[in-house]
């Protein structure tokens, strides 16, 4: 059957499959709407953080990423994966036990304060916006690449399905949603994968795969290692990058993670404590199924390609080569006119440019397999885009209706009126959302990066003191979210916008006057510090919390007993 | 609020098994996979340089191990201190 064929069929079942899923599970109090009633299994909710975490990006984009840097993609595999430690140790039972809907729920109460309430709301609503926008677009690219329908179509009909179950459902139908697709993922993830470690080593794990030999006897990292090295790019296993600023990316994203409102929420929606403790164990078990298959299909996809490509007369290479080209994914330049193909780190002398992304569109061609795989794929990367926008949307849509409207503006907004403005804002949400997937700002990457400096700068200092420190207080905690905020804003601005060095094309040579030579990806590490340093140092000099509060602190580290009011 | 002595020693015990698992976290990924990745990678573990290993490899499994194990004491010591649900 012709590829196209096989990949609407996919596509469609998987949609049905998603809209059947919203039907059964529909929202009927704000309770479900906004944590699923609170009665989600530890297991299914492990997996349902899983997709809503991994996002187009890990799935389509993460592979490349590595396969380019080697070991300097380290930072993403343990960033993206050590933060779910700090967030099960350090967050997520004590949320549970506080029983509420959202993080500034939490901020608001623990700070006994309407000014903390609000920059914490301001805080979820930039992180999530900046996130959604590059979501939004993946469904677009998606769509267009499997589907040959137009990047805003595709949109479009993204936002359908989202709109769908997220308004319909609420948390409730988002987190089904998303076991099932999680399930479609990974399988899609996996089969590719496994196929091609047993073609190249013989070995059907992934994981161990790539550290086999392949059929010449030899070592595939060592073999990778000589070939880069031959084509004058560093060694695959030995980074580029500075040791300092790999320390400072593990760390912004791994505390960015644990702050992230969209993953933390997750934990509000399981039935107890320790099921909110298991269940950030199961999400991690089930993500890093896949972040520890992404170093190798990364290997076997880079030592693939430049076995296949390099020094290779054009007309002689295979048909994918050219398939891919149609796309704009290769580009062969033949620079000296000799016919060949030269894949070298001399940029003046390369005559191949590749995306990154076509390290896992691409590689079940490359392997050769059926085109069922094929279609596969690219459900899995619809199924990892819809989960995480419609996880973000479901933050933006509860900061609106509970967080202001019910908190702040409108206290005695009845329980069916809630319902019915979290459905509203979800459809805003949408709208918006949509709106940057057809309008992308020209600075997505920037935009992620700075999603994670600010959830590390200003939620993870301000819920780990609140749980651990009783004598924290109001003063402290809102200087601190607001230097940490301010001071990362200020670096992003500088070095990732040239805001004020005139524009863009500054940044390149700011790079020399990053300070310890921390880039602007790993600043949230430094951004986060200063939050710690000005809320320990501003709480010294203010009063204590009042004894409501040391009590509710009191009450949050135990697991048992009444609590605060679940509920309204 | 149940006998506020012993709530202060469940919380001793549960600030302990934090920072034994939390350096474990730590030794893994910022110092095997990070600050000691040059040394441990003259060390060879099957095809993998060891160092390389920690940071795309073996800091992930540690980390899945991190949090099940600490599932098991919390809930021991939930049981010890009579504070399950």
């Amino acid at each position: 059957m012709e590829l196209l064929t096989w990949t609407w069929i996919l596509v469609g079942l998987t949609f049905a499959l998603y809209i059947g899923i919203a039907i059964w599970s529909r929202a009927n109090s704000s309770k479900e709407f906004y944590v699923a009633g609170g009665g989600v299994p530890p297991v299914l909710n492990g997996m349902a953080t899983a997709a809503d975490w991994m996002s187009a990006a890990s799935f389509i984009s993460l592979a490349g990423i590595v396969s380019f840097g080697g070991y300097d993609g380290s930072v993403y595999l343990m960033g993206w994966t050590g933060g779910y430690v700090l967030l099960a140790l350090l967050l997520a039972p004590y949320l549970r036990k506080f029983g509420k809907f959202t993080v500034p729920d939490f901020i608001g109460d623990r700070y006994y304060s309407k000014v903390a309430r609000i920059v914490a709301i301001l805080a979820a609503l930039m992180v999530s916006f900046t996130y959604v926008s590059g979501q939004m677009r993946g469904v677009g690219i998606v769509f267009s690449r499997y589907l040959e329908v137009e990047i805003d179509m595709g949109v479009y009909i993204g936002m359908a399905i989202v709109l769908f179950y997220a308004v319909l459902g609420g948390m409730k139908g988002i987190t089904y949603t998303q076991v099932a697709q999680y399930c479609i993922l990974i399988f899609a993830f996996m089969v590719p994968a496994i196929f091609i470690s047993i073609q190249m080593t013989g070995n059907p794990v992934p994981q161990l795969g790539f550290g086999s030999m392949g059929h010449d006897g030899v070592y595939l990292l060592d073999k990778l290692d000589g070939l880069q090295r031959e084509l004058g790019f560093h060694e695959y296993t030995s980074g580029s990058k500075s040791l300092t600023d790999v320390f400072a990316i593990t760390v912004a994203l791994m505390v960015g993670t644990a702050g992230l409102p969209h993953v933390i929420v997750r934990f509000f929606t399981v039935p107890r404590v320790s099921d909110a403790r298991k269940s950030a164990g199961w999400a991690l078990l089930f993500i890093a199924i896949l972040y520890t298959t992404v170093p190798a299909v990364a290997v076997f996809a880079r030592t693939n390609l430049i076995e296949t490509v390099s020094e290779k007369k054009y007309d002689s290479l295979p048909q994918w080569f050219h398939n891919w080209e149609k796309t704009g994914l290769l580009k062969f330049d033949d620079k000296n006119g000799d016919g060949v193909v030269h894949y070298v780190a001399d940029k003046a002398r390369n005559e191949l440019k590749i995306d990154r992304d076509i390290m896992v569109l691409a590689n079940p061609e490359i392997a050769g397999l059926p085109n069922w795989v094929v279609a596969l794929v690219g459900a899995g990367g619809l199924a990892a885009a819809l989960s995480t926008a419609a996880g973000l949307l479901l933050v933006i849509a509860s900061s609106i209706s509970h967080d202001l409207l019910k908190k702040i503006v409108w206290p005695d907004i009845s329980e069916k009126g809630e319902l019915v403005a979290a459905r509203l804002s979800s459809v805003a949400a949408v709208m918006v959302a949509g709106y940057f997937g057809l309008n992308p700002p020209g600075f997505v990457a920037a935009v992620v990066a700075l999603a994670f400096g600010l959830a590390a700068a200003s939620f993870f200092p301000a819920i780990v003191l609140g749980i651990f420190y009783k004598r924290m207080n109001k003063e402290g905690a809102v200087a601190g979210m607001v230097a940490g905020l301010g001071l990362m804003s200020y670096y992003i601005l500088k070095f990732k916008f040239g805001f004020f060095d005139g524009g863009l094309s500054a940044v390149e040579a700011l790079k020399p006057e990053w300070w310890f030579g921390i880039s602007p990806e790993g600043f949230g590490a430094v951004a986060m510090a200063l939050n710690f340093a000005v809320s320990l140092l501003i709480v010294r000099f203010t009063p204590p919390p009042p004894p409501e509060v040391r009590e509710m602190v009191e009450d949050i580290r135990i697991p048992n007993g009444e609590g605060q009011a679940v509920g309204h | 609020m149940p006998d506020n002595k012993k709530m202060h020693e469940y919380w001793k015990e549960n600030l302990k098994y934090l920072a034994v698992l939390l350096s474990i976290w730590f030794v893994v990924s910022y110092l095997f996979a990070i600050l000691l990745v040059e040394p441990l990678n003259s060390i060879r573990f099957f095809g993998f340089k060891l160092g390389f290993w920690f940071a795309q490899q073996g800091s992930m499994y540690v980390f899945v191990i991190l949090i099940f194990v600490y599932v098991r004491w919390m809930n021991k010591l939930d049981k010890k201190y009579n504070v399950e649900k």
